[in-house]
């Protein structure tokens, strides 16, 4: 009798109650450092968040001054749009400013997310299904999804992109194009579209759409090569479309293409790549299973001459010891860098930052799987 | 020796009486463990017979809850998927043995325990460390923990366990119809009989059907404490269509027994999916066809010398389809074969002295219909040593395993072969019979799965075993040792005395190495496995029981267990979650049933607590999980007419509606009732 007592006791102890559960905090890092001339007011950074973990999180990087010092805020959304069920969602993939809004392409929540671009205030949001990433021209945002028509005899649908009113939020058009379409651009008005074929392993697919913004309709397709992923214009009206083969016979590689002809390869193993001026600044992975490790690369491509050339602003101490490179994010103006490191996907990443030489300046903790980042 | 003899002698005596005044309720397990062989140097966890109806379980998972030192991963509702790992140590280190072979998965090492209805179950048994009696097979001798599932069967037991071949009924026949929440309908019946002197069939059918449709509600608070948002939606695609069937035959032969079962199981299901932003419902369907035939036998070749030969075959095949063409779409069909021979030889050597040695020979093959697939084999040979003693007061027990694993690809060139050592060392002490010391100390191992190191695009042929050491020091009270009463059963099932009472701690230290995890590979198929992981694990067992008589037909019994863990994530230092808990570990957990029986009528009521934890490795606001608990009530009325016994229950779950997610964005039901039926004769 006395040890069950005592065991009540103990439990009962032990026992703490559940509480009322409250609109996702925000917290506050602040970096120490003093604010500089950025040419910028902030900078949103967009976290994917595990899959079915619905942690797709918004952070921003304060540099407008209003503290003397940078500050990080992260995880804003859900105290910004206190209202909206189950907060911004599961597996954020793109993030871009039009205008004077912000839209974030929610993958896994089937939406893309308008908010203002000042406040991060919720405007609406555009249902597509399996949407992945965005462009912009005239009044008119385009949106890249998987969920397209499926065609007899396969079991995997083809893609479509998009054409979204950005001030309705109405879908107004959409055209089909090739399997699974990733990152798009424009260029002499029409829209390149990256198709990768990911959902049809092994047989990827190798196109690049070409639309024509006129018509909404598909004008021609590029062969380039399988598995496509990033695809940017530069300066100069051509195109950059990285691939990443197929992990065994087939290796990922950068394609310059002009004048709707790949003019250029180059053998590059990318996962992310931004094009400032002359220069796309790119960082790689791949696993390395032997070593239970990532083989990293960093680098700059010279767009003018189509060559890789040699750089030391990527050896930093602090960015070899980078667990998992995911993105980077160059400021146009100073050209200082910002890298993303996802670590082991399901726990917090860090942003870091460096100057235009490669020096180290300061980090920060981000949400889960920091992708992608606007500045404001 | 003599004094344990005699009690359970008049313990026998009272059961006969029992039977007398009751012939339909009887109380079961009348052995006499006098050979050494079956001597648990530490003794299991156990829920069985009456107990087992009133605590609201009606799988084996639910059962578990009710067991110091498992944590329970449950996606929600009947079709949500259930497993349990035992103190920390991960699903795959638990070993489940259904009617005394191991259930086997190499394809990913789950057991839905979810899939396993309580209807026709006697006795669930939870084992850490390891059973330490040394009569089992050397897979037995292999896990980190183990759960033994023992079915029903009123006549078989008698047959097998009397072994005077004398029959108290010529054939039983027990039904049972359940009807619930979300569209629960659950029928199963058990007939027996007996077919000869010496053998018994015994068959058991089983149907269920839910929409699995539940309501639940997700709240937010502002932190001035006005509602943010509270939205209220139900869970669909949680529907469950199966069936069951099962056909058992005991037999005796003189000096030892033989039993058979051949066991089918199908079902097509919905998995219902994470909630997340902007989906509330999800396509995925899954359709389980999973069968398999065992035996075992057994016999004293001679005084000293006793041969038990076990054998199986399984073929499990699981359709995983997906139609959504917004999603990858998914029409994969998985088939797994397992087929296993054991064999023990006991040795008694001396009546305080005996010897085992066992052989487990295992063979396993998955077929997918995937591109790329390997079609991986795997060979297992595992073979066992182990020996106890029993010197009055102190007993031990000591065993070792080889194991040699090979695995075959089709498309690989290379063969991979595992070899593992299993040490266990048991001990036991009791100074009074009313108070046991207990410790053990064990190295165990958990094979990769096929998954792990074969699936396309994820798996990671480089992966080693990962391994688990455990130390337990444990205590025992029992009061019915005192009052004279021997039998180890749970309290509440033998009505006798004012009050009787039992308690129990252990207190261990745990530790996983080269834990397999997945580790994100940075690219399109985003994950790896890798073995990169360590755990340290301390805790607290505790559990008692007791039971009390009231009034003259009043007992009031009660059950209560308590856990404590610390499991820290000790792999890297440098990462941000050292030293943290690992996910979904609470600190504190623990269960409490209060049963009340009055002439016709049980009453039961339980609560369960899960303390605070955090939904993933790092432990910051961001990942934290508010506790749950909830209460469950149960009345049950009995009746007998003509020899035919009928019992109506009724049960409410989750009496005061706690909204919670066992694993985040996986909603849990609500109140919910139902309403149970069942005859036997």
């Amino acid at each position: 009798m006395r040890v069950l007592k005592i065991l009540l006791c103990l439990l009962l102890l032990s026992s703490s109650c559940r509480e009322d559960e409250y609109v996702t905090y925000m917290t506050n890092e602040d970096t120490g450092v003093p604010i500089g001339e950025s040419g910028f007011v902030g900078l949103y950074i967009l976290n994917e968040g595990n899959m079915g973990a619905n942690r797709c999180t918004l952070d921003y990087l304060d540099l407008s001054g209003k503290d003397s010092t940078i500050h990080y805020y992260r995880n804003i959304y859900a105290e910004r749009n206190p209202g909206t069920v189950k907060e911004l969602g599961d597996v954020g993939n793109d993030i871009g400013i039009y205008g004077t809004r912000l839209w974030m392409v929610v993958n896994c929540s089937n939406k893309v997310e308008v908010c203002e671009a000042a406040s991060a205030k919720r405007i609406g949001q555009v249902n597509i299904d399996n949407c992945r990433y965005l462009a912009f021209d005239s009044g008119f945002a385009y949106v890249s999804s998987y969920a397209g028509p499926v065609q007899v005899s396969e079991n995997c649908p083809l893609g479509r992109v998009y054409k979204v009113d950005t001030l309705s939020l109405q879908k107004v058009d959409s055209v089909v194009v090739g399997y699974q379409p990733e990152e798009m651009a424009i260029e002499d008005g029409k829209l390149y579209v990256a198709n990768s074929g990911g959902y049809r392993v092994p047989t990827y697919d190798n196109r690049v759409s070409v639309i024509d913004l006129e018509t909404f309709q598909v004008i021609s397709e590029i062969e380039v090569d399988i598995n496509m992923h990033r695809l940017q214009a530069d300066r100069y009206g051509q195109l950059w479309v990285s691939t990443r083969g197929n992990y065994y016979d087939v290796n990922p590689a950068l394609y310059c293409i002009s004048n709707d002809k790949v003019s250029a390869r180059l053998d590059l193993t990318i996962s992310a790549m931004t094009i400032v001026g002359d220069s796309l600044y790119y960082i790689g992975t791949s696993f390395n299973y032997l070593a239970g490790g990532y083989s990293k690369s960093f680098g700059i491509v010279d767009v003018k001459r189509c060559t890789t050339i040699a750089t030391s602003i990527f050896e930093a101490p602090e960015i070899k010891a980078i667990t998992l490179p995911y993105g980077i994010i160059m400021n146009p103006l100073d050209k200082s860098f910002y890298l993303l490191d996802a670590k082991n996907y399901v726990s917090s990443g860090e942003l870091l930052h460096f100057d235009a030489e490669g020096n180290y300046l300061w980090r920060v903790t981000t949400g889960d799987i920091p992708s992608r980042g606007v500045f404001l | 020796m003599r004094i344990a003899l005699l009690i359970t002698l008049s313990s026998f005596e009272l059961c006969i009486l029992c039977m007398a005044q009751d012939s339909v309720r009887i109380i079961d397990n009348i052995t006499i463990k006098s050979k050494i062989k079956y001597h648990e140097t530490i003794a299991p966890q156990t829920l069985k017979g009456e107990t087992l109806e009133k605590v609201n379980a009606h799988t084996v998972a639910d059962a578990l809850r009710f067991m110091s030192g498992v944590q329970l991963k449950d996606y929600g509702g009947i079709g949500g998927l259930k497993t349990v790992n035992l103190r920390s140590l991960g699903s795959q280190h638990v070993g489940i043995h259904y009617d005394g072979i191991e259930l086997g998965n190499a394809q990913n090492g789950v057991i839905d325990l979810g899939q396993f209805s309580l209807d026709n179950i006697e006795e669930v048994s939870v084992y850490q460390g390891q059973r330490s009696a040394i009569m089992q097979t050397a897979s037995d001798f292999t896990n980190a923990g183990s759960i033994y599932i023992r079915t029903k069967s009123q006549l078989g037991k008698e047959t097998s366990r009397n072994n005077d071949g004398k029959a108290n009924n010529d054939h039983f026949v027990k039904s049972k119809l359940q009807l619930g929440a979300s569209n629960l309908f659950r029928f199963s019946t058990l007939y027996e009989q007996h077919l000869s002197e010496k053998l018994v069939m015994s068959s058991n059918l089983e149907v269920l059907s839910t929409n699995g449709k539940y309501n639940f509600n997700y709240r937010r608070r502002n932190h001035d404490g006005s509602i943010a948002y509270d939205t209220t939606a139900t869970r669909k695609n949680g529907d469950v269509q199966a069936i069951r069937a099962e056909i058992n035959l005991y037999g005796n032969i003189s000096d030892g027994h033989w039993q058979t079962k051949a066991y089918t199981y199908h079902s097509n299901r919905g998995i219902p999916g994470a909630i997340v932003n902007n989906v509330w419902r999800r396509g995925e369907r899954q359709k389980d066809d999973n069968s398999f035939v065992q035996g075992s036998w057994q016999k004293d070749i001679n005084r000293i010398y006793t041969l038990q030969a076990l054998a199986k075959y399984a073929n499990y095949r699981t359709h995983y389809l997906n139609k959504d063409t917004t999603q990858l779409m998914i029409d994969n069909t998985y088939r797994q074969q397992e087929a296993y021979l054991g064999l023990v030889h006991v040795f008694e050597i001396a009546p305080w002295w005996s010897v085992s040695l066992s052989d487990d020979f295992r063979w396993n093959y998955l077929d997918a219909n995937m591109p790329l697939f390997v079609h991986p084999t795997r060979w297992s040979i595992l073979s066992s040593a182990a020996t106890a003693m029993d010197l009055n007061k102190l007993q031990c027990q000591g065993s070792i395993v080889f194991s040699h694993h090979l695995d075959k690809t089709r498309t690989g060139t290379s063969r991979k072969s595992y070899d593992n050592f299993t040490p266990a060392l048991f001990l036991s002490y009791r100074p009074y019979l009313w108070l046991q010391f207990s410790c053990f100390a064990k190295k165990s191992y958990r094979m990769p799965t096929f998954n792990d190191l074969y699936y396309t695009n994820i798996g990671n042929t480089l992966l080693k075993p990962e391994s688990a050491i455990q130390y337990d020091l444990g205590i025992r009270f029992d009061s019915k040792a005192i009052d004279g009463f021997t039998n180890r059963n749970t309290i509440a099932e033998d009505k006798h005395g004012n009050m009787n009472g039992s308690f129990e701690a252990h207190i261990y230290h745990n530790s996983v190495h080269d834990k397999i995890v997945a580790y994100p590979k940075g690219q399109q198929f985003r994950w790896t496995m890798l073995n990169l992981g360590r755990v340290h694990i301390d805790g607290i067992d505790m559990q008692g029981h007791a039971s009390w008589k009231i009034l003259n037909e009043m007992i009031l019994s009660s059950r209560l267990q308590y856990t404590y863990q610390r499991a820290r994530d000790v792999t890297d230092q440098t990462t941000s979650y050292y030293g943290d808990q690992i996910p979904y570990t609470p600190w504190h957990s623990g269960s409490m049933t209060m049963m009340l029986d009055y002439r016709a009528w049980d009453f039961a009521y339980n609560f369960v607590y899960t303390g605070e934890r955090y939904c993933q490795q790092e432990n910051i606001l961001y990942n934290h999980l508010e506790p749950w608990y909830t209460s469950d009530l149960h009345l049950a009325w009995r009746h007998s007419y003509r020899g035919i016994l009928c019992k109506a229950t009724v049960e409410v779950n989750n009496l005061f509606d706690q909204q919670y997610d066992v694993i985040i964005n996986y909603p849990m039901p609500g109140r919910n009732l139902n309403v149970t039926l069942l005859c036997e004769f």
